[in-house]
């Protein structure tokens, strides 16, 4: 547990400090980052390309390691982490891509089920988690189909499934409609809403100006590695 | 280390041989070649470090005492090459017994000479450490009464020189071809591990260890190797049961006889086993390492 980031007696979710991050290429994709999110908040990630928001949210998971600051997620130092202690952290945060990353040789059910086999759940546990949280993003019916088989949306629900399968405290999403046609975005955004009700802390980088003007949250922009904009109900533009 | 997720290791580490059939096949053959080649090298090697080591126990310093010396001074001589450093044994025959040895070999004609011997009493000298048998018998040759010092002299030493080079160059050969396998076998895997990236980055991203990403690909190294294996085993093991028997007929108390099968045929299959397990499981050690930083 990582003291001093209680807010209240309450855990905070998620805390940035001072982080700057510069890649080997001599890129500084965070010049000073300093955020406080709480637990169960909605969050929108808003910016341009190339402005660092990707390299914000990779931070979170600790596919990316901060330069110098810390980065706190819930109550563990990812700076300081060692990197044997990754995968149990991983297991906490759940991630979901614009692009899915599916296997495409395995059926809904396995794809599901493979996010437990890896960290060795007992199959009796697989079975029932796969099949409650299938069944929470509709695709009972479907358990059996490959992933060629199915649609955008689809894959996607399949992918927001694996994510929460474990029941992690946070959900990261990064452009999670990206590859979607609005229709199927809505359909998207009202499962991640679901995922939100449940008291589950979702932050989501994205582009889509509609979905943020009209399902209200909490709006960090970010531009150039920094914060420029960070408004409870805020609205998409850029700067 | 849950048995269930053993079992799932074994399994995928047999789907991913099935799956890349064409290069396992490669990988496989590289392995195979290379272990018959070394294995080869070590019947030779060890064969050759059998007859050296008998020749080098055969290797002794004849004293010819000079045949006008008196009882006394051979003593002297005797004591002196006795306590000569490095000695091991001095065994002493004197001039009758070497007549009689050289009527046996060479016939009843030379038996006129048991009137007047003309040979002097000899001493076989033989040194601890055969490598010196040369310095010993250019020592021994400065006492006094002394008619011949005889051994090998640098026929010896050229055989020595030459078993030493053999033995030198075989290693060298050995490792170059062990280095050899473990770079196709690494390739093999990368070219696995390649195939799937996704997978590999799912399951680092949802909380897999390093261990439970490595470990199939680790048993699909080693059952490369062990398959490659297979064959070399055989095929010396077969070849070397033959070539004993056919040697062992043919030249029967001769010289130069071969390491006997057992334990021989066996320890060297162990090894070979051995050495595909270590090439296939740290060939695929190498490539798993730079994709496991996700």
């Amino acid at each position: 547990m990582y003291e001093g980031y209680e807010n209240s007696g309450v855990l905070i979710m998620i805390v940035m400090k001072n982080v700057y991050k510069k890649y080997p290429n001599g890129v500084v994709a965070a010049n000073g980052l300093n955020v406080v999110i709480d637990p169960g908040e909605f969050v929108y990630v808003v910016g341009p390309s190339g402005a660092g928001k990707s390299t914000f949210i990779k931070m979170m998971y600790r596919e990316e390691a901060p330069t110098s600051g810390d980065v706190i997620v819930n109550g563990i130092n990812l700076a300081t982490l060692r990197n044997k202690r990754i995968p149990y952290l991983r297991r906490q945060i759940g991630v979901v891509f614009q692009d899915f990353k599916l296997l495409p040789k395995l059926n809904v059910y396995e794809n599901v089920a493979f996010a437990l086999e890896v960290i060795e759940e007992s199959p009796a546990e697989i079975r029932k988690k796969v099949n409650d949280v299938l069944g929470l993003v509709g695709l009972t019916q479907k358990a059996r189909m490959f992933p060629n088989e199915l649609s955008g949306g689809e894959e996607q629900r399949v992918s927001i499934a694996r994510s929460i399968v474990n029941v992690p405290k946070v959900v990261i999403a990064d452009e999670p409609t990206g590859n979607l046609d609005p229709e199927t975005s809505w359909e998207i955004m009202r499962m991640f809403e679901q995922i939100n009700t449940r008291g589950t802390t979702i932050v989501m980088a994205t582009h889509n100006r509609e979905i943020v003007n009209t399902i209200k949250h909490r709006v960090i922009a970010i531009k150039g590695g920094l914060i420029t904009r960070d408004e409870y109900g805020g609205e998409y533009y850029e700067g | 280390m849950k048995a269930r997720t053993l079992s799932r290791h074994v399994r995928e580490s047999f789907k991913s041989i099935r799956r890349n059939s064409w290069m396992t096949f490669a990988s496989v053959s590289a392995v195979t070649v290379t272990l018959l080649l070394v294995g080869v090298f070590i019947v030779i090697m060890m064969n050759l470090n059998q007859l050296a080591q008998s020749i080098e126990n055969d290797v002794e310093i004849k004293v010819i005492a000079d045949p006008a010396a008196n009882e006394a001074a051979i003593k002297v001589l005797v004591e002196k090459v006795r306590s000569t450093e490095g000695i091991l044994e001095v065994v002493f025959s004197s001039r009758d017994e070497e007549l009689d040895k050289m009527i046996k070999s060479f016939g009843d004609e030379l038996s006129l000479y048991k009137q007047s011997n003309p040979l002097g009493d000899a001493l076989y000298v033989k040194a601890k450490d055969p490598q010196q048998t040369a310095t010993i018998a250019k020592k021994i040759d400065t006492y006094d009464y002394t008619y011949e010092v005889v051994y090998g002299e640098d026929k010896v030493e050229k055989l020595f020189n030459v078993l030493n080079m053999s033995r030198n160059v075989g290693l060298v050969l050995i490792l170059a071809l062990l280095f050899t396998a473990m770079f196709l076998i690494s390739n093999t895997i990368r070219i696995t591990i390649v195939a799937r990236r996704t997978e590999i980055e799912i399951m680092k991203l949802v909380g897999a260890t390093n261990n439970f990403v490595r470990i199939p690909f680790l048993l699909e190294g080693m059952w490369l190797g062990i398959l490659g294996a297979i064959a070399p085993m055989l095929i010396i093991s077969i070849f070397y049961f033959k070539l004993y028997e056919y040697w062992e007929q043919k030249l029967q108390g001769e010289l130069l006889q071969l390491l006997n099968t057992t334990p021989f045929i066996f320890q060297l299959n162990g090894l070979i086993l051995f050495m595909g397990i270590f090439i296939g499981v740290w060939g695929s050690f190498m490539s798993v390492r730079k994709f496991l930083k996700v």
